[in-house]
């Protein structure tokens, strides 16, 4: 640089800008990620605890959010058989490894992250192509264990392949999906609309 | 040593000989994401297609791992390319390097043989330390992220050791930093948490941080090097636009990182930081297009490579429209609530990598090939330059065909499926067999083919590129330093 380089034009100048931008930006995604990792716990209000698959949940309209929120309501154990939160835990992420283990990301999306060759699952319990919410548990899970020959392709001939999913894996697969249902997301995916949930 | 136009490694200093390597392994795994792009591309068509053998999912995954790792292998590779240069120094660790190499390279070939023939595996924690661990990106099973990291370490020993040597330069202070936050941030992916919005928070801080962060600044780095090399650009100017561009980079990429945070469980508080941060993020793309552009003019575009400088331009622009106004478009909650997870998505990440990512790595191959045959003169009247013309067209009108034809699609998705249809699986369908989506996607295909003819052309051309050109580049009226 030759003395006709003004100050905002040096490379001392922009070097050190760029540290502290950078060093500045960094301790403050630390401590967003700090406040965030309390607030999205298992057991948050914004993501409920695995035990919340003992409870019926609903997709209601919040006039204060502005759009719809997941609604934890009464007792409704999945399976018919209420788990303690440990059994829920490990239930769900039976579930959970077993949506990894079979790659559903690169054909689903999870909470909208993953590929676009089938639905979301972000509100899979919710959907309203179970039926009701009576036949969804037992339709779930023999869609799981047998997709091609319990195909929904809604006529698009996209068929789900079968991933041998065995009956425990389903029935944690069910329960992670329930529980995710159950997060709040925002309002994602916008304008949602559930099962019929009368009563 | 052999005569000008021939391919010689002994015109290569060590670093250089190992880039080669890396570079060729580069440019195989790119015809590789081409080949099962088409395939799970075929699948939106015919369903039927390979149904049960190669299911849409694992050809996607193959499709997008094979990106990654080629644009890995391109970015380590150019690193040590330059590294002996920049260093004015010998490479420290050549042997560990190399070592490094054949490891890295054994283990992409395991796992890409696990992919394509154990597929999945039943829901435990050996499916996820063998087989795949299921998160877009870096499936990669976890015995292998083990690797990763003591690669990337040897990798890191092997540059900073180097420069540590030699001299540092700002180009090298930046590029140092920049790996380690790269390495990393590498870690945050590799752990297994039930709760999916944690672990979606923290697939994140891997995918975008690297994405749109330090990849942002190591192709940075690189295009300052490249600047120098291919244009003699003066040393304090590409640094200091350097660092206005790590500020400015930085400064907007690590809190865009809110962006992702919208709707995965995420307090409320990320959707103004994530939508105002973000942004911001096309600004240092904005800065690096009018770098390379004034760079380009104040030289009268002369220079002796004339492939790599247009890839390096092409870099320029593709990185602006690609990541900046495509990411753009689709940032602001408002607009992101209904094309987030559609074809939108699939539109904005065709065209961000190509341009960001492939364009500067192919411009590093020329460079290579170039010195390779001992820095003849690649510039005006080049042999079969139509070669490297065509291949650059075909790639362009391909890749940004495929990205227009997801854009329709996914406005199609974002209109019926979400904001009419209300997002639920019926819906979805709708949208997906809707009559726009259905032209849309076979417009894609057809621009994936002419993806895959640019691809073979070039893959050609960096066979045969300045064979036989006996001319040096220093005497053919060149401006430019010598390399």
């Amino acid at each position: 640089m030759n003395a006709m380089t003004p100050w905002w034009a040096s490379a001392s100048f922009w070097r050190k800008t760029a540290v502290i931008v950078t060093a500045l930006s960094f301790i403050v995604l630390i401590v967003l990620t700090l406040d965030s990792m309390a607030q999205m716990s298992a057991g948050s209000d914004r993501v409920p605890a695995y035990s919340v698959i003992n409870k019926r949940i609903t997709y209601v309209d919040d006039a204060e959010a502005g759009h719809k929120m997941p609604f934890v309501g009464g007792d409704a154990p999945l399976f018919g058989k209420a788990l303690s939160e440990e059994d829920a835990e490990a239930l769900v992420s039976l579930g959970k490894k077993t949506v990894q283990a079979k790659n559903c990301m690169n054909c689903h999306t999870l909470l909208g992250n993953g590929a676009y060759y089938a639905p979301d699952l972000t509100k899979a319990w919710l959907d309203a192509s179970w039926g009701s919410e009576a036949a969804r548990e037992t339709l779930m899970l023999a869609f799981l264990q047998d997709p091609e020959g319990n195909a929904r392709t809604f006529g698009s001939g996209r068929k789900m392949p079968n991933l041998g999913i065995t009956e425990s894996e389903a029935r944690g697969v069910v329960a992670f999906l329930k529980w995710m249902a159950s997060i709040d997301t925002n309002g994602f995916p916008h304008n949602f609309m559930p099962i019929p949930q009368e009563n | 040593m052999a005569a000008l136009g021939t391919f010689d490694s002994a015109n290569l200093n060590g670093g250089q000989r190992l880039a080669v390597k890396y570079y060729t392994v580069a440019v195989v795994l790119f015809v590789a994401q081409i080949l099962f792009g088409l395939l799970a591309g075929i699948q939106y068509l015919k369903p039927e297609f390979l149904y049960g053998i190669l299911d849409f999912s694992v050809n996607r995954m193959v499709h997008i791992n094979a990106m990654v790792v080629w644009m890995l292998y391109g970015f380590i590779g150019s690193v040590y390319w330059l590294l002996e240069d920049e260093s004015q120094h010998e490479i420290v660790g050549l042997k560990l390097g190399n070592l490094a190499f054949w490891v890295l390279t054994a283990a992409v070939t395991v796992v890409v043989l696990v992919y394509l023939l154990v597929q999945i595996g039943p829901g435990n924690d050996t499916s996820l330390w063998l087989i795949n661990e299921g998160r877009e990106y870096i499936e990669a099973p976890r015995w292998a992220d083990i690797g990763i990291v003591v690669v990337v370490l040897i990798f890191f020993f092997n540059v900073a050791a180097t420069f540590m040597k030699g001299r540092w330069t700002g180009v090298s202070g930046v590029l140092v930093l920049d790996l380690v936050a790269l390495a990393g941030l590498y870690l945050a992916g590799m752990f297994y948490t039930t709760n999916i919005s944690i672990d979606q928070y923290w697939w994140w801080w891997v995918i975008h941080l690297w994405v749109e962060a330090t990849w942002e600044v190591m192709v940075g780095t690189m295009m300052a090097w490249a600047l120098m090399k291919t244009l003699g650009t003066r040393r304090t100017i590409v640094e200091t636009w350097l660092y206005i561009e790590v500020a400015l980079m930085f400064g907007s990429g690590i809190l865009g990182l809110g962006h992702h945070y919208f709707w995965i469980g995420s307090p409320e508080y990320w959707l103004s930081i994530g939508g105002f941060f973000s942004a911001l993020e096309p600004i240092p793309l904005v800065a690096m297009v009018v770098h390379a552009v004034y760079d380009s003019g104040a030289h009268r575009m002369k220079n002796r490579n004339h492939p790599a400088m247009a890839w390096i331009i092409a870099h320029a622009f593709g990185n602006f429209f690609g990541a900046g106004v495509w990411g753009f478009m689709q940032t602001l909650p408002q607009i992101n609530l209904y094309t987030h997870g559609t074809q939108w998505s699939a539109s904005h990440g065709h065209l961000a990598f190509f341009g960001a990512y492939a364009t500067i790595n192919i411009a590093f191959f020329y460079i290579a090939i170039q010195h390779s045959r001992g820095g003849n003169w690649m510039g005006a009247g080049l042999a079969g330059a139509w070669r490297w013309k065509w291949a650059l067209t075909l790639l362009h009108v391909g890749v940004v065909g495929m990205s227009v034809m997801l854009l329709i699609a996914g406005y199609e998705q974002a209109f019926i499926e979400r904001a009419v249809g209300g997002s639920t699986w019926a819906a979805y369908f709708e949208a997906q067999q809707h009559m726009w989506f259905v032209q849309a996607m076979w417009w894609r295909q057809i621009f994936g083919w002419i993806t895959l003819l640019g691809t073979v052309l070039l893959v050609w051309d960096l066979l045969v590129v300045g064979k036989g050109e006996t001319r040096p580049a220093q005497a053919a009226g060149d401006v430019a330093h010598a390399a």
